[in-house]
């Protein structure tokens, strides 16, 4: 890694005007990724602004929600009491991804903002688009286990890694952000973008621009709601697949559901047809089958992802048929 | 660029030239001398490198050095003073290891995790989010899942992380 | 001087009885020192740090090495290239004789080396260091189409091919027959603790003397490889080891960053270097144990004995140094049948050298024989335990000798009963718990016992009745220190704790690899040999200061014999019948390994292999991307081994029996088969729970998805 500056803002302000004003400059919180790709030589920032201590790190409660500091922590997120009980997705998402040591370290808005883990991305000896633009996809016909099969483009076929992520989707969360033009709120589903012809860039945010909290609203679909994420190992795996699920069903039909995938795209998949044809009808196997099937009408698979169809499928009746169950039960 | 950071290493005060490159992992074990944490992948992906830092189970290699100035860190070698912490002893009751690289951030994370359970924190395998944890070998097994054992000693740091939450 | 010595059984008191690791506190706390974490207390003041810069390319010639701008960064000292680097009296190993031309043989090899004053500038050298080269086509991917290439030999020294009877004529004639192919995939054997080299120079008595501490399994035999390249004398090389953080076979000899290290070392005008290879190099320059495709054919009569075996594999080597997996081996001796047939052969690739892993040959060669062999007992309707005790042979199929205690029997049955296999139902798909596939399998286990050549062994009396025991050994995790030290106590018939041992210098008298099972039963021979020549020497009260070297002498009757361990593995898969994911509840291993020495190391040591076979079976794969030639899956992110939630109730038992021909302790070595057959017991669990057979490993959730 190359030799940087380093330095820690005491305000959020302080933080967007550093790096407003160095070329070069990148904000740093917990590092978990940040880091590995200092090491590897996929990311050469010539300043660290370490935002990690900045007064970000609050869980409360907001009119109709609950607002979460950017800096409060993984395990602190997923353990805190008002999330545990009115935003379980929340919790649940968190605690099936990375490892105990790792989630006492990572942030909620690094988590965000954490980048795919496809191999080629994190080997610089190898062509990347999203690496370096311009250089080709390598995963188009190599390594593809993991590749995405909904919105992807020729120039990436990379998933985003989150899970956190994808509850966040699935709850119509919405982003507080902080840049040289002063605040806004983005609607969470905005945050990241497909890859079209610009593999390089993962989100919609300016590059000064800084995560100061999410919002996440508390409705009765959230407290009914489950996170299921198949992984090769049993735990400390990214997500071959996963479905962040919420359902209320009120008189036997389906008033309100929310569906979102991980591991399928370049960003969390909100499965919005899925939804729209589940409202109003009874939540049987079946329905979600033939809703699930529509949404995926427009994957795109190859041999090594075509499982990711099946198994996507399988675990979204899986999940909801089970949300089901218990609303019943 | 150097800086000066200052850590208190199990105990003991250090004021540590660093380049702002530099680990806390690199920078305990070769600016500090401390290798008591290890470096297995240098990337968040086997534990070996745990310390508790500020009280908590942290990775050492996924920190940069500057960014943790004026953090406590406690590594296997100082958790038990001039004994073995209770975790360390229940680890070679049970032969909970065989090479001892990944050991000393089993050790950690063991102390960390059983922490973590008597605070009333989840995991992924805990049924009912909201009420107090059992450290059942479930949740031993999910909560050390950071910290990879290519020798295998999984049954027997179970037998030892059990043993020492119960004590 | 070293004389040689006939044993006698060992009068055990310590060895069979439990004694807590001799080095555990050091472990437990973290302060047992790994190759790179010496500091001045052993002589290592101000090290510099070496960074490998490697091949971006699979074939071809380095024409440029700029390295300008890596000099031009602060704390970069130096940069050795092929041009530059000290030259080599021998380049024969074409692995270990790196920068001597511009040849580039695979992608990731070492083309050149960055010295610097920290890492973290050795690091940003490296990156700066610009290579250019001439590419020439190059291939690097194993197909059945291109694995044609018949070696000489397969490892350690055994026939390419063995063909007995007549297998098509019997085939041809047989009721029942199983044709299948499996596959197992890349595997690298990623000890915790990566490769890592501390070397330094000096002169001592005007000779020039390289020191190293290196992460080996063998520091003799790190001097056999180096010190002839180097133009040394051995006794020019020193290498310890005092602890070694796991190697499986890849720290079995020494790589090409041992001699970087080395090289790197020569150039600095004595200051010791410290270079730690990374995770991710690790892929491509500390040995893996190659893919195989076995072609394996299986005739019987009705009632599943088998009248023909056919075991024919395809893997693969390296063009820079051939390496050839023993894979058929097992099948040569495994069962009885009249008709054998057995070959390999190699796709000669432009890939990084394959290598030692974890019981090599046995592992792939068994995981494939053995789902044969399930498929056998389906097809004829017996129980697996059934045929395969029906398939016992009288004799070694191979050598016709008599086996010394073959009970292959007796751990199938005693497994059984424990696991409760007699509750299982005979059809698969038969059980469900929940959304989950329930079922079991069973596999053998076979290793040979093998005793090493070249070690000797010294016992030196000190004062208040201790001794001092001394051979140039390695305890890579395994409990050698400790079970060495039962071994020695019970040899000189005092207590363990008046036993001193040293261990893993080369100082010390000679000692083989902890490798191939082989380390108690040829290391505590040796000490066997020399603690009873020197009470036949210097009797039971000795001088303080007397000593002996002796090695043990072969057992003529021996030869009559042949000598290997067996063992059943019994498994329970559970697959969810939505998501595909598997889970393995139970994984039991019975074993017949000769005379436990300490039943905690052994436990362990059994139930770590079978965990390596557990994630053999179901998660790892070293991903080789051919357009490229390395392998991408290059961290332990993306290289799975077996987590903690993945390691559900795995235990291991063994046999009560001493194996007195084989070694003087009774034991005949436990380090490889806990790895063998495991992978294919869970697979046939997996079969047994889906009815779904997978004939490759790993085995993923993708596979069982309707």
């Amino acid at each position: 890694m190359r030799a940087m500056e380093y330095v820690r803002p005491a305000t959020p302000a302080e933080a967007v005007a550093t790096v407003a004003a160095r070329p070069g400059a990148r904000f740093l919180a917990g590092g978990t990724n940040l880091v590995d790709h200092l090491k590897l030589g996929v990311a050469s920032p010539e300043t660290l602004v370490d935002v990690r201590r900045l007064p970000l790190d609050a869980v409360e409660t907001y009119d109709g929600g609950v607002r979460v500091g950017a800096n409060v922590l993984n395990s602190d997120l997923a353990s805190h009491p008002l999330v545990r009980s009115r935003l379980p997705l929340v919790s649940r998402a968190l605690l099936a991804g990375a490892s105990g040591q790792i989630r006492n370290q990572a942030t909620t808005g690094g988590n965000l903002l954490q980048r795919t883990r496809c191999v080629y991305f994190q080997d610089v000896t190898t062509p990347c688009n999203k690496r370096e633009p311009g250089s080709g996809c390598s995963a188009l016909e190599g390594y593809g286990r993991y590749n995405a099969i909904l919105g992807a483009s020729p120039a990436c076929v990379a998933t985003h890694p989150s899970d956190l992520a994808v509850a966040l989707a699935a709850l119509d969360a919405s982003v507080v952000l902080l840049g040289a033009d002063g605040e806004r709120r983005i609607p969470f589903e905005e945050l990241h973008r497909l890859p079209g012809d610009d593999a390089a860039t993962d989100t919609t945010l300016g590059p000064d621009e800084l995560i100061l909290a999410v919002e996440v609203p508390t409705t009765e679909a959230a407290r009914r709601s489950a996170y299921r994420k198949v992984r090769d190992r049993a735990s400390f795996a990214f997500a071959l697949v996963s479905v962040a699920g919420a359902v209320r069903v009120t008189d036997g039909v389906v008033e309100d559901v929310r569906i979102a995938w991980g591991g399928v795209a370049h960003k969390p998949w909100r499965a919005r047809r899925a939804e729209a044809a589940l409202v109003g009808q009874a939540l049987t196997a079946d329905a979600v089958r033939a809703a699930v099937d529509d949404e995926l009408g427009a994957a795109e698979t190859t041999p090594q992802t075509a499982y990711k169809v099946p198994m996507l499928r399988n675990t979204t009746v899986l999940t909801l048929t089970q949300l089901a169950e218990e609303e019943v039960a | 660029m150097e800086a000066t950071i200052h850590l208190t290493v199990d105990g003991t005060d250090r004021s540590v030239d660093v380049d702002t490159r530099t680990t806390l992992l690199d920078a305990l074990r070769e600016r500090v001398g401390v290798t008591s944490p290890k470096k297995g992948c240098d990337h968040g992906q086997c534990g070996s490198c745990t310390v508790l830092l500020d009280g908590r189970r942290h990775l050492t290699c996924l920190a940069i050095a500057v960014a943790y100035d004026g953090a406590e860190i406690v590594t296997a070698d100082g958790l038990g003073g001039a004994d073995l912490h209770p975790v360390q002893q229940a680890f070679l009751d049970h032969d909970g290891f065989q090479c001892g690289y990944c050991t000393p951030g089993q050790v950690c994370s063991a102390v960390g995790a059983i922490d973590e359970a008597k605070q009333g924190r989840p995991s992924h395998v805990t049924d009912d989010l909201e009420a107090d944890v059992q450290l059942t070998d479930d949740e031993i097994r999910e909560r050390m899942s950071g910290n990879l054992c290519r020798c295998g000693a999984y049954p027997g740091i179970l037998a030892a992380v059990r043993e020492a939450a119960q004590g | 001087m070293t004389v040689e010595q006939q044993t006698t059984p060992l009068r055990v008191h310590s060895v069979g009885s439990r004694l807590d690791r001799v080095d555990g506190i050091e472990k437990v706390t973290g302060r047992a020192t790994y190759a790179v974490e010496h500091g001045e207390s052993a002589g290592i003041v101000d090290p510099l740090h070496v960074w490998l810069v490697q091949s971006t390319v699979a074939r071809g010639r380095v024409v440029g090495v700029d390295s300008r701008a890596a000099l031009a960064h602060p704390d970069v000292v130096g940069v050795v290239d092929h041009t530059s680097s000290p030259r080599l009296a021998d380049t024969d190993n074409g692995e270990l004789a790196i920068l001597q031309d511009a040849e580039v043989h695979f992608r990731g090899q070492i083309v050149a080396l960055v010295l610097a004053e920290t890492p973290e500038a050795a690091r940003e050298g490296a990156a700066l260091v610009e290579v250019s080269y001439d590419e020439e086509p190059h291939e690097a991917e194993l197909r059945e189409d291109n694995a044609t290439h018949r070696p000489d030999s397969v490892n350690p020294d055994m026939d390419t091919d063995t063909d007995e009877g007549d297998v098509d004529a019997a085939l041809a004639d047989a009721a029942i027959v199983v044709e299948q192919s499996y596959r197992t995939a890349y595997e690298h054997n990623n000890p915790l603790e990566p490769h890592a080299t501390t070397a330094w120079w000096t002169e001592e008595d005007g000779r020039d003397v390289l020191s190293m501490f290196d992460s080996s399994q063998g520091v003799h035999g790190v001097v056999q490889a180096l010190a002839p390249m180097l133009a040394l004398d051995p006794d020019q090389v020193r290498v310890r080891a005092p602890y070694v953080g796991g190697g499986f076979g890849s720290k079995g000899e020494a790589h090409a960053h041992v001699m970087a290290a080395a090289l790197a070392a020569r150039t600095t005008g004595g200051r010791p270097v410290r270079l730690a290879v990374t995770r991710q190099q690790m892929f491509a320059l500390t040995g893996y144990r190659t893919a195989t495709i076995s072609h394996l054919r299986l005739g019987a009569d009705a009632d599943g004995r088998l009248t023909a075996i056919e075991h024919r594999v395809q893997e693969q080597t390296s063009r820079v140094r051939e390496f050839a997996e023993q894979t058929g081996s097992p099948a040569r001796m495994m069962y009885a049948a009249p008709h054998r047939r057995t070959s390999h052969r190699l796709a000669v690739l432009d890939v990084a050298v394959p290598s030692w892993m974890r019981a090599p040959g046995e592992m792939p060669g068994m995981y494939a024989h053995e789902v044969a062999m399930d498929e056998l007992a389906v097809s004829c309707g017996v129980d697996p335990i059934e045929l395969r005790i029906r398939n016992e042979p009288d004799t070694d199929p191979e050598t016709g000798k008599p086996f010394n205690d073959r009970r292959l029997p007796d751990c199938l049955r005693r497994g059984a009963e424990r696991f409760g296999w007699s509750s299982r139902p005979s059809e698969p798909r038969a059980t469900r718990d929940g959304e989950w596939w329930v079922g079991t399998g069973v596999a053998s286990a076979t290793y040979p016992a093998m005793r090493m050549p070249g070690n000797a062994a010294r016992v030196s009396a000190l004062d208040g009745g201790r001794y001092a025991v001394g051979i140039g050994c390695v305890d890579i995790g395994t409990g050698a220190r400790t079970v060495l030290t039962q071994i020695a106590a019970d040899a000189l018939g005092v207590p363990p704790d008046h036993v001193d041992l040293d261990i893993a210098d080369t100082r010390l008298p000679p000692a083989s690899v902890a490798g191939g099972s082989s380390g108690t039963s040829s290391w505590g021979s040796a000490i066997v040999a020399a603690a009873q020549r020197f009470r036949a020497d210097h009797g039971d009260r000795p001088d303080a200061g007397v000593e002996t070297t002796a090695s043990a002498a072969a057992d003529p009757a021996a030869e009559e014999y042949a000598f290997h361990s067996f063992g059943a593995v019994f498994a329970e898969a559970r697959v969810h019948r939505w998501t595909g994911e598997i889970r393995v509840p139970r994984l039991l291993g019975a074993y017949s390994v000769g005379r436990v020495v300490n039943p905690v190391t052994a436990r362990s040591q059994l139930v770590g292999g079978l965990v390596m076979g557990l994630s053999a079976g179901l998660f790892e794969e070293s991903w080789r991307d051919p357009r490229f030639g390395h392998v991408v899956t290059q961290d332990l992110a993306t290289y799975h081994v077996a987590s903690h939630a993945d390691v559900l109730d795995v235990d291991a038992e063994w046999l009560d029996e001493a194996d007195e021909l084989f070694t003087p302790m009774g034991s005949r070595g436990i380090g490889e088969i806990g790895i063998v057959g495991t992978a294919a017991a869970v697979a046939n669990a997996t079969h047994h729970a889906t009815g779904v057979r997978v004939r490759s490993i790993p085995i993923t959730a993708d596979r069982f998805l309707e």
